[in-house]
């Protein structure tokens, strides 16, 4: 698997997440409160929220539209609700962060 | 014909008796009520957690003016007594004389202050009635204030662990060896103060007072060793003595106590005494739960049927929150007694029980206390307990066959069986009222039955009964909570912020013990407006506990564009405003423009990273932020008034531009729209808004909780004031009212069904001094709520918000 770099883990508020654009859309990169990295698909699978303007808690965000909860190490929907975003493999090394290059390669048109 | 029946004493005694009375006997007696405290009866054993914020005064309130009204009592409260004069049967007050067929005496009793110089000092007090739980409170509001307990038995350790919770440094002063040495051994006692020295209070035993130090007012306390504590109050808890003076004058017997025969009966049979004030077969007492079996055999005696005051043993436990302490009976050393002992250091338990002939004489349990109940029921039957003496320590549980399902336990009393140790309520008194009346709250078996309403020891008794009377119906959960995160609803966490001074959102959620390491999505943003709102000055708002639209100012649309609202001052604009509007649609190539409810432009579809410098063209035309997306401000509608309107009173367009200068900024719970219209016409629609006002000739009539939303429903008449100034204070101090009370996302039609109309009225009309803090209070906190968020980030706040991390995996351009 190769990475690609996309930042320092201080561009990403605690609680918070940033943006990645690739050509096939936007994968949504959280940190939570205990610095736990997570991506994943930048479209929530109730009607494509932009789940990084969500609220981080735990680890799991809420998206910002119709206030699903979606996992963001399973990337499935919590509770009663039924679906699933992708998920992307992260690393982080000397602060700095790696998306797997999936993010780019295999993805779906 | 009905007889007089002047009772001296407005307390827990006296309320209980004319209860029972008025039960027994309805219309018999003409009933004229003298109080020394000018308010109405509450539950002076409730004032601890009143102390510690964890209750309010509404919540102890027993018998209100309403219902001394509804039972035909005159109430003479806030008046004195002077003199009995028995041989006319007249009692003399300051209103003149009241004359009596009947009297009781339930003067209760005083504080002992000791004798010391500068007991008199400002800043000195007791821990007595709800004026001292004012000024405590009062005082522990000071940043830094610090507080010495003197005494400490079970008020003083209440007093010292409430005002400790209110952020006060406190001592406690004890002369004795250790802590509550009337109710606990030394072992016990020990284990209490390690906990309470834990909490932060610092305890000095064997501390002799000298002298309260101070000029002009009480400063430190200075103890016979030389040692000095500062202070800025003195609380002095080291007990009570009847308060008899009166039935002294009237030379009827009296000891340390009014003496009286088993029927209440002083030595006047006219007269009656009860409660903390008498003395019956040399005892005084000072525990609610005999006082109310002294209220309940007078009440009997009034109307002439046979009963009698038998002394009781009594148990005694802590109102601490988080500290199990239970004692009972009498636990002193003696050669013909054993004692059965468990000491778990590790746990903080320790349990230990006194024994003569096999039969329980005192119990004394730290740390566990579960089993108080049992051991105290059968020391009261003195039980043989040989049988099960090896095992008798580790409680009920252990007595032969599995541990008892707790309910199974309760299934297993008899109806007789008492629950309510403090009330005297029996099991089957709680589940006939349950069935009889279909009750599923606790706060209705509490009304109808008493049942757990006065120390609420016996809550999870009464609320076992519940389940096993009810099954499914009975929802423990009567309290809405927040979200899953807690079991406390809004309320409570609103008071606990405010009165243990919690100042972030990890505060609140440790001390709260929230039950998620970081909450969630609905419990963040409330405790964040919470914070915001109690601590304008001290708290860092939290953007990533806010939803989307209060974080990038700016509401978000289906598609996650975004759209941009400008404010325009009371709906009033200019051709180089709509100018710059224009331009900015132009140049962004902004898809839709409509005009809103509120009278403002709403520009919609801006992508996000556009939104600082479709915000930098905004600002360079004079435009702010319309918060368009907060749960605060929104917008002041208006007409056009007295500018043009051939029907108009007053400037409602001036007056609409000022309420908005003067309030935009403000978060609030939910959001907040206004509207002024300058005739009763109503043009600006101001009577189906959070706040209205509708001018008249004669002034402005303020209207409040309309709603034209979800629900429609008109609005509520506050008042009618006869300038601008009077009218913008009262809108001011109503939506400080609301900020500070209302749940989060509660719009103020909700907030005000909820509390009153009338109490909302009452404060903010009928209380000047209570508006004007209100108003303070709002402009304090507007000092750090108006600053335009626009043109904050185009400054560069929070750049990372507009733009991506990163983007990969695009072509290289070509060179």
């Amino acid at each position: 698997m190769s990475w690609i770099a996309i930042g320092s883990i201080d561009d990403i508020p605690a609680r918070g997440a940033r943006c990645v654009v690739t050509p096939q859309g936007r994968i949504a990169v959280f940190r939570t409160a205990e610095d736990g990295f997570f991506a994943i698909d930048d479209h929530c699978p109730h009607k494509n929220g932009p789940l990084a303007q969500g609220i981080v808690h735990g680890n799991a965000v809420t998206c910002p539209l119709h206030g699903w909860v979606i996992s963001l190490e399973t990337g499935e929907a919590q509770g009663a609700d039924d679906g699933a975003v992708r998920t992307y493999a992260l690393k982080v090394e000397d602060g700095r962060l790696y998306i797997s290059s999936d993010a780019i390669a295999r993805r779906a048109a | 014909m009905t007889e007089k029946l002047v009772v001296i004493g407005a307390g827990m005694a006296s309320g209980r008796m004319l209860e029972q009375l008025f039960e027994a006997a309805p219309g018999r007696f003409d009933v004229t009520l003298f109080g020394a405290e000018p308010r109405g009866n509450y539950n002076r054993i409730m004032l601890s957690p009143v102390l510690a914020g964890e209750k309010t005064y509404e919540a102890i309130v027993t018998h209100d003016g309403a219902w001394y009204d509804s039972h035909g009592v005159t109430c003479r409260f806030g008046e004195t007594v002077t003199r009995i004069d028995r041989a006319a049967r007249v009692v003399h007050s300051a209103g003149g004389t009241t004359p009596y067929d009947r009297l009781v005496i339930a003067t209760g009793s005083a504080p002992f202050i000791i004798p010391v110089a500068g007991r008199d000092l400002p800043g000195v007090m007791a821990f007595r009635d709800y004026d001292d739980v004012q000024a405590m409170v009062a005082a522990a509001a000071r940043p830094e204030a610090r507080a010495v307990v003197i005494g400490g038995g079970l008020l003083g350790l209440e007093a010292a662990a409430a005002l400790r919770l209110r952020g006060m440094d406190v001592v406690v002063l004890h002369l004795m060896g250790h802590l509550m040495e009337r109710q606990l051994d030394p072992a016990a006692g020990y284990l209490l103060q390690r906990d309470l020295e834990r909490r932060g209070i610092r305890i000095h035993c064997k501390a002799q007072t000298k002298a309260i130090l101070g000029e002009g007012r009480a400063e430190a306390v200075l103890l016979e060793d030389g040692t000095i504590y500062p202070a800025d109050i003195v609380v002095m808890a080291v007990g009570i003595r009847p308060e008899v003076r009166i039935a002294t004058d009237a030379r009827l017997q009296v000891e340390r106590g009014i003496v009286v025969d088993d029927r209440m009966q002083t030595s006047d049979p006219a007269i009656l005494a009860i409660g903390e004030c008498v003395e019956h077969r040399n005892v005084c007492y000072g525990l609610v739960a005999p006082l109310y079996d002294m209220a309940r055999v007078a009440a009997r005696t009034l109307v002439g049927e046979e009963a009698a005051f038998r002394p009781v043993e009594t148990a005694t436990q802590l109102k601490v929150t988080g500290v199990s302490l239970y004692s009972a009976g009498d636990f002193a050393d003696a050669p013909d007694r054993e004692e059965i002992v468990l000491r778990d250091a590790g746990a903080g338990i320790y349990k230990r029980l006194v024994l003569k002939d096999n039969r329980i004489l005192g119990a004394v349990l730290y740390g566990e206390t579960a089993d108080g109940g049992w051991f105290f029921d059968l020391l009261r039957k003195g039980a043989d307990v040989s049988a099960m003496r090896d095992t008798l320590i580790f409680g009920q549980g252990c007595q032969g066959g599995a541990p008892l399902d707790p309910t199974a336990a309760v299934a297993a009393l008899a109806d007789d069986a008492e629950i309510c140790g403090c009330n005297g309520v029996c099991k089957g008194k709680i589940t006939g009222a349950i069935v009889a009346r279909g009750l599923t709250t606790l706060d209705e078996v509490r009304a109808h039955t008493k049942a757990s309403a006065s120390c609420g020891s016996c809550t999870g008794l009464v609320e076992q009964l519940m389940t096993l009377t009810l099954g499914d119906r009975y929802n423990p959960a009567a309290v809405q909570p927040i979200c899953g995160c807690t079991p406390l609803g809004h309320d409570d966490v609103r008071r606990l912020i405010k009165a243990r001074r919690l100042k972030t959102i990890p505060a609140v959620m440790q001390e709260l013990e929230w039950k998620t390491s970081c909450g969630c999505a609905k419990c963040r943003p409330a405790l964040n407006y919470y914070l915001v709102c109690d601590w304008p000055d001290e708290y860092a708002d939290d953007y990533q506990s806010r939803f989307v639209n209060e974080r990038l100012h700016a509401n978000i649309q289906k598609d996650g564009t975004y759209s941009v609202v400008p404010r325009m001052w009371g709906g009033v604009t200019n051709a180089r405003e709509l100018r710059a509007i224009a331009d900015v649609v132009d140049h962004f190539q902004i898809p839709t423009v409509k005009v809103t409810g509120g009278q403002r432009i709403d520009m919609l579809g801006v992508r996000k990273e556009d939104l600082p410098a479709v915000w930098a063209a905004l600002g360079e035309a004079g435009f702010i932020s319309g918060h368009a997306y907060a749960k605060g401000l929104r917008t002041v509608k208006t007409c056009v008034g007295t500018d043009w309107c051939r029907f108009g009173t007053q400037d409602s367009t001036g007056f609409g531009i000022r309420i908005e200068k003067f309030m935009w900024g403000s978060w609030t719970p939910a959001k907040l729209k206004l509207g002024v219209s300058g005739c009763p016409r109503n043009c600006a629609e101001a009577t189906c808004k959070d706040i209205g006002v509708i001018c008249v000739d004669s002034g402005y009539e303020i209207h409040f909780a309309g709603a034209a939303g979800l629900d429609i429903k008109g609005t509520e008449v506050l008042t009618l004031v006869h300038t601008e100034d009077e009218a913008l204070e009262h809108i001011v101090a109503l939506t400080q009212m609301y900020r500070e009370q209302a749940r989060y996302l509660e719009r103020i039609y909700k907030w005000a069904k909820r509390v009153g109309v009338d109490e909302i009225r009452r404060q903010i009309v009928g209380d000047a001094d209570r508006r004007r803090a209100y108003f303070d209070r709002f402009v304090f906190s507007q000092r750090f709520a108006q600053v335009d968020p626009w043109s904050e980030r185009v400054s560069g706040k929070d750049k990372h918000e507009f733009r991506p991390m990163a983007a990969i995996g695009f072509p290289v351009a070509a060179e």
